[in-house]
């Protein structure tokens, strides 16, 4: 009882002194903004660290799904097809998890949330540019759940450490710039559950439409077309070339020409949609 | 002329071809509440959100703080707070984290971050919950610290969207004093809400918006006066008696005299108090015992009925009608 009525009486006072005494810090820069946004994605994990079975069993079942499922009858041996298809899985693995960047910011609009970082006086693009910051650690653990996943079953990769730190790097890079097709996204589909739909929905062919599982010489030749203008198949083509020891250039100048890309054309867009978000 | 925190003039925004806010006026002074009532759907939230630069109007203007809130967004966004009608932290972190980013966003270096979100805490009675995650707390808490939120550089103007919407009565008077506090401050406050008390209770001025317009705007003691000079309330002894009574009180006042919900009582919305005095007379006269009998001013409820024809809390009450 006592303890109320003084928290109640001394309660005005101390608001008021807060309000008071009100500093106007100067305003920070957009990497320091972005970078706090960032932040905010490292506490949600720390805080609801299950979000992170996308990054870990997912990988995991599919690395083991694919390889013994297909390894004897594509490859003619469970070993020899691990070596063909961890660069690919290694990307898949990547890209798919870029999905959770659009469920995410979907369902932090729905709650109101973003409405509080709308109005703040900061660099517009930073809370996205923040969140995939964070997404880019969870990239980088999902990279390295299936790279030692694959060393452990048997996967080689003759390019060494530089090989493999190149190949995730360049995956990083390519996975910020993918998610800007899902921030669009979630910007325009209303709930969390249509933009996980419809982002499965590009996923699956763009994913599996590639040469991530089958040499593409196999396939038929309209299917060989839209295998070649598929920015995941040349990914891959450039993981599976760095991990293999080799520095396929021309390749890797597609991957970073898609890149530029899709910000160029998905980063404005959604800036758009943000900007007058209903 | 006075300086206006707020000034719009035909503040126009539709969602596809519903209109939510259909032509706004408001001049709002600096250093006050102003009351922004309405029932569900007449066009507050997207009124807030047009000010708040979190959606562009149609048609018509708006200056914050003498900032055009399309032109001078930015500068507008500076100054004001926006505690939104629904979360406006993060429900994954605690109370403590939130603050301490929304500071780091505002510029603070990291120890003075941590030094101002202790404050607020303190200040708003959340110190105890500092390191649980806010999806934890109770309504009451969370409101605060969704205010707290707004208040982390202290702005010159801050916007509450239904601050007080389903919350318990305690906790709705702690948040009274929050605003009376930021108000005693110096900062002006733009509140909606669907409750005629806390309008009447916290606005120097209101607003009453309905279907995206103005209909009245004034003091609480104005918008009241704009209806008549007040209501009559009459308990009886002997609820079979109120027929009669209500043709005696009929006859007397002149006005039309509504049976209540209370079997034993009348009400009736009187102009001249003259008439009121000699109806007592009349009561008596007749032989009917009054047990109460009490003059006061319109209530907002009546004053929100009189102006727009229907209720401001929408109660389904079919039977009655």
């Amino acid at each position: 009882m006592n303890a109320t009525s003084t928290e109640q009486a001394s309660a005005p006072v101390a608001l008021r002194s807060v309000l008071s005494a009100g500093e106007r810090p100067p305003r920070p820069g957009p990497v320091s903004t972005s970078l706090t946004f960032g932040r905010r994605a490292l506490l949600k994990i720390k805080h609801v660290p299950e979000q992170l079975v996308d990054v870990t069993m997912f990988p995991i079942m599919f690395t083991l799904m694919f390889t013994y499922l297909f390894g004897g009858a594509l490859a003619g041996s469970t070993q020899e097809y691990l070596q063909f298809l961890l660069p690919g899985i290694l990307v898949q693995a990547n890209v798919m998890i870029t999905m959770n960047t659009g469920i995410t910011l979907n369902t932090d609009i729905q709650n109101g949330v973003f409405d509080r970082f709308r109005s703040l006086p900061v660099w517009r693009p930073s809370p996205l540019v923040g969140a995939l910051l964070g997404d880019a650690v969870r990239y980088s653990i999902g990279s390295a759940v299936v790279i030692v996943l694959g060393l452990v079953l048997g996967f080689r990769p003759e390019g060494g450490v530089v090989g493999v730190v190149l190949s995730v790097a360049l995956l990083l890079v390519f996975s910020f710039c993918l998610s800007w097709l899902w921030t669009m996204l979630s910007l325009i589909l209303r709930t969390p559950n249509s933009v996980a739909g419809v982002s499965m929905m590009v996923m699956f062919p763009l994913t599996f439409v590639s040469n991530i599982f089958v040499d593409p010489r196999t396939m038929p030749g309209w299917m060989q077309a839209v295998v070649e203008v598929n920015p995941i198949t040349h990914l891959v083509t450039v993981v599976r070339g760095l991990m293999d020891g080799s520095v396929p250039a021309g390749e890797i100048g597609w991957v970073l020409v898609s890149s530029v890309l899709l910000v160029a054309v998905f980063g404005p867009l959604t800036m758009v949609l943000y900007r007058d978000k209903k | 002329m006075g300086k206006l925190a707020i000034e719009t003039r035909g503040l126009t925004k539709s969602f596809g071809t519903t209109p939510a806010v259909a032509g706004v006026d408001l001049a709002v002074s600096a250093g006050v509440v102003y009351g922004v009532l309405g029932p569900n759907g007449a066009g507050k939230t997207t009124t807030i959100r047009m000010l708040a630069t979190l959606l562009h109007p149609d048609a018509g203007e708006a200056h914050v703080l003498g900032y055009d809130v399309v032109r001078d967004a930015r500068a507008v966004r500076s100054r004001v707070g926006l505690t939104g009608q629904f979360a406006s932290v993060d429900e994954d972190l605690t109370g403590v984290e939130n603050l301490v980013l929304l500071a780091r966003l505002l510029g603070y270096s990291r120890p003075r971050a941590r030094r101002r979100a202790a404050d607020l805490l303190d200040a708003f009675g959340l110190a105890e919950a500092a390191d649980r995650q806010v999806k934890k707390y109770s309504g009451g808490m969370r409101r605060r610290i969704d205010i707290a939120a707004s208040l982390v550089v202290t702005p010159e103007l801050i916007f509450l969207d239904e601050p007080t919407t389903g919350l318990d009565p305690r906790s709705r008077n702690q948040v009274w004093e929050i605003v009376r506090g930021m108000v005693a401050e110096g900062t002006t406050v733009l509140l909606t809400t669907q409750y005629l008390d806390e309008a009447d209770q916290l606005a120097d001025r209101i607003a009453v918006i309905d279907h995206g317009k103005v209909v009245a705007e004034g003091s609480s003691g104005q918008l009241k006066a704009s209806v008549g000079a007040g209501s009559l309330h009459v308990r009886l002894r002997a609820p079979e008696q109120r027929a009669e009574a209500e043709r005696v009180l009929a006859g007397v006042l002149e006005v039309s005299v509504e049976p209540s919900a209370d079997p034993a009582a009348l009400s009736a919305r009187v102009s001249d108090p003259e008439r009121v005095a000699r109806s007592l007379a009349e009561l008596s006269r007749s032989g009917i015992d009054v047990t109460e009998f009490a003059l006061g001013q319109p209530s907002l409820d009546e004053v929100f009925l009189a102006l727009t024809g229907h209720a401001a809390e929408e109660t389904p009450k079919e039977d009655a009608a």
